[in-house]
């Protein structure tokens, strides 16, 4: 952006009308996320339930402080955060392995882009219930099949046993979230300037070099926004975790800890505790994930 | 950046949508009597709640709005309590759950003052006495639920085994079919399913055990905790030991529908369950057609009773309402004989009546009502109406507990020694 050097009288009229412009779009924001974001911080401070949120007493950082003596929100922390960081990354390898093929030119390539986004377009609360059933330890198709080519001699009860739930959870999450994944990743490949692979080819360079030395160094901007975008996206997971698990204290994620305590438990104060937590801890990432990338850019 | 705390926020949007919606109505409609009730939603539920309805319009002239609800019981508690908490007079009558009547209470009209006392005497004492709350009856038991054992006919006959009268007796049948099945190449043949996975769910099965060994009701009726007993812990102790030898590891992430999905496959020989199973095992297309039987859950051992966590839902009057006395007489309407024969035998609810057990036409129409008498009868409440609010609370922890001595995690014993404390402080001195 050009700084402007002189406040003609046209450079202000533009500035006056752009604010006119985004006036509508402010409101609607203040509105929509900006009051709800407050009242839940508010909230937050106060001992209100759900049935009576009129009675409600200020009592000052108790929730907080509560919280975060609370075991269980822990756990459901290190639960979100586990969850968060290894689905985005196996998302992000097999979403820029899938991409770089349907990248390349070959027959029937609309067709395939169109097909590999099915698992995005399931509501996620419809194929998390599938694969509930599909990791049934009794009548599941994954056992079954793991039995029959002999991988396996006993049954697994994936969602049940604490060992294996949270990885259920990341395989479906990947199952889902790969195609999107690829797909960003695809439109950052298709921005890439020809020149540098025209040369490369022409110079000889083995298609590893091409890909770790001109691919990846160009991808990169389009990379960091898909990961902060999963990454954010991952933090608040709550459907998948709750159709498959419920309130399981083994799987349980930040989000789903703070409908439980706001919804089934009634209790508002500290359920907006809990979720001004959550707001405080993805803001958090966030900062620390631009801060990172600015400097790795700057470098 | 503000979409992460969506979630909490859409229902309440939602919510202030629906009641500024409501409210628009409702003044347009202020000058004659109407009423607006909200029932359940699913399939049939719908139908047969609108016939209901206009039965009873037709008779006193009175037009009655049927307002659609979420059909997640868990959804439809955080709307209810969002309605009345903003003392909102939109909804009349509310469709609640029979462990809703504690919560609810300071928000709904005492029927007793509309409702004679001769006609509430047809119902089950036990579900009047679930919805007496502070000697104001503040809801009338609509259709029930209990829980029932399932037990596959055709496998008891041919092991030889009879319908188990005690726990005990379950997990030595089923040890014995699952183990004959699984050698005879059933390899996934298991003995028994429930529903363990961490939810409310599992409240209901291990209240049940717990119940049926004389270990008390988690809380009695007068705040007393009374988890931690011998006869409490023997229940939990049976029950963990079924996990891995009749039942499959996976029960721990059972709900209903987990269970009859490995039930009706023909892949069990008992499950518990809620009778809604029975139409579903017996429908057109399922493997076990013909072949289940249906019975009152087992007793604890010989000194035990056989106990049934009782279920179902209740039709209750807002505080809020501009018309309580119309309300109230559409609520006896809908709870009475009539209305209710009508609902048996066109889908099969449970009747709250007793009587309504040996109409000869109800039985005829369905006719595994006469074995689930019993279970009504013996049906044991949650402890709700006297830990109130605190009730989804208790609930929680006692479900977290049993399961992780189930999954092995602790032992019975001292699990419920802790369960005790915790319940006790968070209760205030068993104040509640």
């Amino acid at each position: 952006m050009k700084p402007a050097t002189s406040h003609s009288r046209l450079t202000r009229r533009r500035v006056r009308w752009a604010w006119v412009f985004l006036a509508p779009m402010l409101l609607v924001l203040a509105l929509v996320a900006g009051w709800p974001l407050l009242k839940t911080i508010a909230y937050g401070f106060t001992d209100a339930s759900l049935i009576n949120p009129e009675a409600a007493q200020f009592v000052g950082v108790d929730n907080f402080s509560f919280l975060l003596q609370d075991p269980y929100w822990w756990a459901s922390v290190w639960n979100t955060v586990v969850f968060a960081v290894v689905s985005v990354f196996l998302e992000t390898v097999l979403g820029l392995i899938i991409a770089l093929a349907l990248n390349a030119q070959f027959r029937g390539r609309g067709g395939l882009r169109a097909a590999i986004l099915i698992p995005w377009a399931i509501p996620t609360v419809v194929s998390a219930q599938m694969w509930n059933w599909m990791f049934n330890d009794v009548f599941g198709v994954i056992n079954h099949m793991l039995m029959s080519v002999g991988l396996m001699q006993h049954p697994i009860a994936w969602t049940a046993s604490p060992d294996t739930a949270l990885l259920s959870i990341i395989l479906v999450d990947v199952w889902k979230t790969t195609p999107f994944m690829a797909l960003l990743l695809l439109a950052g490949l298709q921005m890439l300037p020809k020149e540098c692979y025209e040369s490369a080819r022409v110079d000889g360079v083995h298609p590893l070099t091409v890909f770790f030395r001109i691919t990846l160094p160009l991808l990169k901007p389009a990379l960091m926004v898909a990961i902060i975008f999963r990454l954010l996206d991952a933090l608040r997971v709550f459907d998948l975790v709750y159709v498959m698990s419920g309130n399981n204290r083994d799987t349980m994620s930040m989000s789903v800890y703070a409908r439980q305590q706001l919804i089934d438990f009634g209790d508002l104060g500290f359920g907006s505790a809990a979720s001004t937590l959550i707001f405080a801890i993805i803001a958090l990432f966030t900062v620390v994930y631009l801060t990172v990338a600015r400097v790795g850019r700057e470098q | 950046m503000t979409a992460m705390k969506g979630r909490g926020h859409s229902l309440l949007a939602a919510s202030v949508i629906m009641l500024w919606v409501f409210y628009c109505n409702s003044v347009a409609a202020a000058a004659p009597a109407r009423l607006a009730i909200s029932c359940g939603a699913l399939g049939v539920q719908l139908r047969l709640c609108q016939e209901g309805v206009e039965a009873w319009s037709r008779q006193t002239g009175t037009p009655v709005k049927v307002v659609a609800t979420p059909n997640s019981s868990t959804e439809r508690f955080a709307l209810y309590q969002q309605i009345l908490a903003s003392h909102s007079p939109d909804i009349d009558v509310f469709q609640i759950d029979v462990v809703w009547p504690g919560t609810f209470a300071p928000h709904l009209v005492d029927l007793s003052s509309y409702i004679d006392g001769r006609f509430t005497q047809q119902f089950f004492q036990t579900m009047i006495t679930n919805n007496t709350i502070d000697g104001a009856l503040v809801a009338m038991p609509w259709y029930t639920d209990a829980g029932v054992l399932f037990y596959r006919k055709d496998l008891l006959q041919k092991y030889g085994r009879s319908p188990p009268q005690t726990w005990q007796q379950l997990t030595e049948s089923a040890r014995i079919i699952q183990n004959a099945e699984r050698a005879a190449g059933n390899t996934r043949m298991q003995g028994f399913v429930f529903q363990a996975k961490g939810y409310e769910g599992l409240t209901c099965d291990a209240l049940e055990w717990i119940d049926s060994f004389n270990g008390g009701t988690l809380v009695n009726s007068a705040g007393k905790v009374t988890l931690d007993n011998a006869r409490a812990a023997a229940a939990l102790d049976l029950a963990a030991s079924w996990i891995g030898d009749i039942a499959p590891k996976g029960v721990l992430n059972y709900d209903e529908e987990a269970s009859r999905g490995v039930f009706q496959s023909g892949n069990a020989v008992f499950m518990r369950n809620w009778p809604y199973a029975w139409a579903l095992g017996n429908a057109e297309g399922s493997p076990i057609r013909g072949r289940i039987g249906v019975m009152a859950l087992p007793r604890g051992g010989d000194q035990g009773h056989p106990s049934a966590t009782l279920g179902g839902w209740q039709l209750a009057v807002s505080r809020y309402s501009r018309h309580p006395a119309l309300a109230a007489d559409l609520v006896r309407y809908l709870t009475s004989y009539a209305e209710q024969k009508r609902r048996a035998i066109a889908a099969s609810y449970n009747p709250t009546i007793k009587a309504l057990y040996q109409d000869q036409e109800v039985l005829a129409a369905v006719p595994f009502f006469g074995t689930l008498y019993d279970s009504f009868e013996h049906a044991v409440a949650r402890p709700s109406r006297v830990t109130g609010s605190k009730y989804a609370r208790v609930s929680a922890e006692f479900y977290y507990t049993v399961h992780d001595v189930l999954s092995g995690k602790s032992a019975a014993a001292p699990a419920l020694a802790a369960l005790q404390k915790k319940l006790i402080r968070l209760s205030r001195g068993e104040q509640w």
